[in-house]
């Protein structure tokens, strides 16, 4: 895995000032670079997720190690207590990350034939941050879960 | 073609009602748009975006990803087995382009 240098790499003065042409090419594709998730700007993510619905705590279980040595693939297991049948499912997991350049990380989508809501995968995470796991149930109900890991090795862009 | 060998894990006979464990795995750099090359240009966002899965056509797990997601995405899931047939893995890169990997299942 290549070294995500972010570090000496923001957005350069000269990169910036070159002429109006550039001035905009650059502004486009420099801005991304310089944008971070924040505790904030997650927030915002959810509230337009939920249309400003109560986000409750439990059924949630979100399994990330407190230590990653390497921010570059930090496994993650989230868990949803439901029946997945009837009524009573779960529509979809999304996760977020609130010390990365961007806020989202992933969203799962499950159909009553998933059985079991257990998902997994491996993220990156550019520093020491929270990642929130939040589950939307079928009846338009949310739950979460947040969970802090302590990154020794940033990856993406960290 | 960024995407390569595509796999997956999973027990291809079940009994029926079972819940069974699926794992998959695929190769693929998942360009951040972050990171910049030796010469200080930032290497173009290239990142597979969705994986989509079906059992004997009908939809059965999803998942949109971000560039937060790690190099050579790996996803597990479970689901139940129901009937034999087939489950048909999808990952689609950004630019569009598409992998597909089927697997079969036996339900007694």
């Amino acid at each position: 895995m290549a070294v995500h240098g972010d570090q000496d790499g923001s957005p350069n003065r000269r990169d910036v000032i070159a002429g109006v042409g550039g001035l905009f090419a650059a502004g486009i594709v420099l801005t991304p670079l310089a944008a971070e998730a924040t505790p904030e700007a997650v927030a915002d993510v959810v509230k337009k997720l939920t249309g400003g619905k109560e986000v409750k705590a439990g059924k949630v279980i979100l399994s990330v190690p407190q230590i990653a040595e390497n921010g570059n693939t930090v496994p993650l297991k989230v868990n949803v207590d439901s029946l997945m049948s009837g009524s009573d499912f779960v529509r979809a997991v999304h996760i977020y990350a609130d010390g990365n350049p961007a806020p989202d990380v992933a969203t799962f989508n499950f159909s009553p034939m998933s059985a079991k809501v257990e998902v997994q995968t491996r993220m990156r995470m550019a520093k020491t941050q929270n990642v929130i796991a939040i589950a939307q149930m079928s009846d338009g109900t949310f739950f979460s879960s947040q969970a802090e890991v302590k990154v020794t090795i940033g990856g993406c862009g960290g | 073609m960024t995407m390569e060998k595509p796999r997956v894990k999973l027990p291809n006979k079940a009994k029926k009602g079972e819940i069974i464990e699926i794992k998959t795995l695929i190769s693929h750099p998942m360009e951040t748009g972050q990171r910049r090359d030796a010469q200080g240009k930032v290497v173009p966002r290239n990142i597979i975006n969705k994986l989509l899965v079906t059992y004997n056509g009908k939809e059965l797990f999803s998942a949109s990803l971000a560039p937060a997601i790690s190099a050579n995405p790996y996803i597990s899931f479970f689901a139940r087995a129901d009937e034999s047939g087939t489950i048909e893995f999808t990952w689609i890169e950004d630019g569009g382009e598409k992998m597909t990997h089927r697997e079969t299942i036996e339900v007694s």
